[in-house]
């Protein structure tokens, strides 16, 4: 069985373009929510949406990574996911130490390209116009997860993993596991999304869950979540391999729980989520030769799913409580969701790249726009600034609609 | 050069990443790197740019530029034929 750890990171996100700037962000609490430019394709004059930002990316350009051609037979989610594997492939020298068929490609995306859909469909369904013969390439869900391995030559396993909000979480979980049983020797994890589209505002705008004012995770007074936009990537190989080439070790990946709360469609259930969060630290005792309860103390950050919704943050408190019991308010907590949005197939990568920095750099980012932390959630909610501190282990939540969740346990290197 | 050739060529140019001056009436599609999604993609282009379709054994032949501008020539004077002279005229003078 290897040991894991993360040798490579890259990341387009609205907080950030370069892993430099991206860390800076999220240390010194810079926000990447801002109001966004109307819709042209609103069919009347009013945008008919309750809220008025997002965690877009309006300054990546494409063309300065991409030959029109291959730009234009792809979706924005794919750009994003190309930027991103290249640098994290780059920052860990990935295909000058391992084999391009001994790397797997593992992303989530959940909405695939969205944007060419909608573009084609309200063509053809209000002017009976014909839809571009790339539109089945553009939107297919996997064409991220494609394009990378085309643009990095990379022969592998490519996959692309779709669940909701928790996808790139699974897929990171997933490629840990082959690289620690040796099915790969290395692989590119995490996900992309540009879900930020009309129709698609419109259809999170009807569900009445998207905040009109600004997204505060465990706030009080708190009043929804943020939809953002971008891609994170994270290079994992053998913790041997790692040594043997004297690359960079930012984290070392130790367990992944996963587990389904058989509840709602869009109602969390803390057993669900906690039972997850049993399963990452039972199975980082596998890693590590211990117990899970002997853990439990060592757990010292959790970057969380913290949506910014009532239903997210007072359900996943109680599942952090369900495991931590006395622990639960003193292990410091923080979501970033107020900070780059929430990305759905993107944001577990986000976040793991933000729990992988706070482990490599010994500071805690702190959840932006909280005004009082909301005392039935009962959490150490980081709030303010950012926090020096050096846990040993940290853990990434992500709990997705439909009940999906999966939850990585990072340690310290 | 007239407004059908310079139409194709630009449909083909921004579709490559090329230049339009490196494109010309004889360039092949094999010269131009242009591989069977591009034509499938170029082709929609040029028949959105002039309101035409392409038959599917035409596109088959297509080989070199040359082959586009006439054909798209072609199918305007067909258009001319069925009773719309005003698109044909628009697009060839």
């Amino acid at each position: 069985m290897n040991r894991v750890v993360v040798t490579g990171l890259g990341c387009v996100t609205p907080i950030g373009s370069t892993i430099s700037e991206f860390q800076d962000s999220l240390f010194s609490g810079r926000s990447g929510i801002s109001a966004f430019e109307p819709y042209a394709e609103a069919p009347g004059p009013s945008q008919g949406l309750r809220f008025t930002r997002s965690g877009g990316i309006p300054s990546f350009d494409v063309s300065k990574h991409l030959p029109s051609g291959v730009a234009g037979a792809t979706n924005r989610t794919a750009h994003f996911a190309i930027v991103a594997a290249r640098q994290a492939a780059k920052q860990a020298a990935l295909l000058e130490h391992h084999a391009p068929e001994d790397i797997a490609i593992i992303l989530g995306c959940s909405t695939g390209g969205r944007s060419s859909e909608e573009e084609e469909t309200a063509k053809l369904y209000t002017r009976d116009a014909r839809v571009h013969p790339l539109t089945v390439t553009r939107t297919m869900a996997s064409a991220g997860a494609s394009h990378v391995s085309i643009d990095l030559g990379i022969t592998g396993p490519v996959l692309n993993i779709s669940t909701a909000c928790a996808s790139s979480t699974h897929a990171i979980g997933l490629a840990f596991q082959m690289v620690r049983g040796g099915i790969i020797s290395a692989a590119v994890a995490g996900g992309h999304e540009a879900p930020l589209t009309f129709g698609f505002l419109r259809a999170w705008d009807s569900m009445r869950v998207v905040s009109p004012t600004q997204c505060r995770p465990f706030s009080a007074d708190r009043d929804g979540m943020t939809l953002g936009e971008g891609a994170a990537m994270l290079v994992l190989e053998s913790l041997d391999s790692a040594l043997a080439r004297n690359a960079t070790i930012y984290a070392e990946v130790v367990g992944f729980g996963m587990s389904a709360d058989a509840h709602h469609i869009t109602q969390p259930a803390p057993e669900g989520a906690a039972a997850a969060i049993r399963k990452a630290l039972a199975d980082a005792a596998l890693t590590l030769g211990t117990s899970a309860e002997a853990l439990v103390p060592e757990v010292g950050y959790i970057n969380a799913h913290g949506t910014g919704t009532q239903a997210n943050d007072s359900i996943e408190a109680a599942a952090i409580h369900q495991v931590f019991n006395s622990r639960a308010s003193e292990i410091p907590v923080s979501s970033t969701k107020a900070l780059h949005g929430h990305s759905i197939g993107a944001t577990g990568g986000i976040e793991a790249l933000a729990t992988v920095l706070s482990l490599h750099h010994g500071q805690l980012p702190a959840t932006a726009g909280v005004t009082t932390v909301d005392p039935k959630v009962n959490l150490n909610v980081i709030t303010g600034g950012a926090i020096s501190a050096t846990p040993s282990l940290a853990l990434s939540n992500s709990l997705a609609f439909g009940g999906l969740n999966a939850v990585l346990a990072l340690r310290r290197y | 050069m007239d407004k059908v050739q310079v139409r194709c060529t630009e449909i083909i140019a921004e579709s490559k990443n090329l230049a339009p001056e490196s494109i010309s009436m004889d360039s092949t599609f094999d010269e131009l790197e242009i591989d069977s999604l591009d034509k499938i993609n170029i082709s929609f282009e040029v028949e959105e740019a002039f309101d035409i379709v392409i038959p599917d054994d035409a596109l088959g032949s297509l080989k070199t530029v040359g082959d586009v501008v006439r054909g798209v020539e072609g199918l305007l004077a067909s258009k001319a034929v069925l009773g719309d002279p005003e698109l044909a005229a628009e697009g060839t003078e």
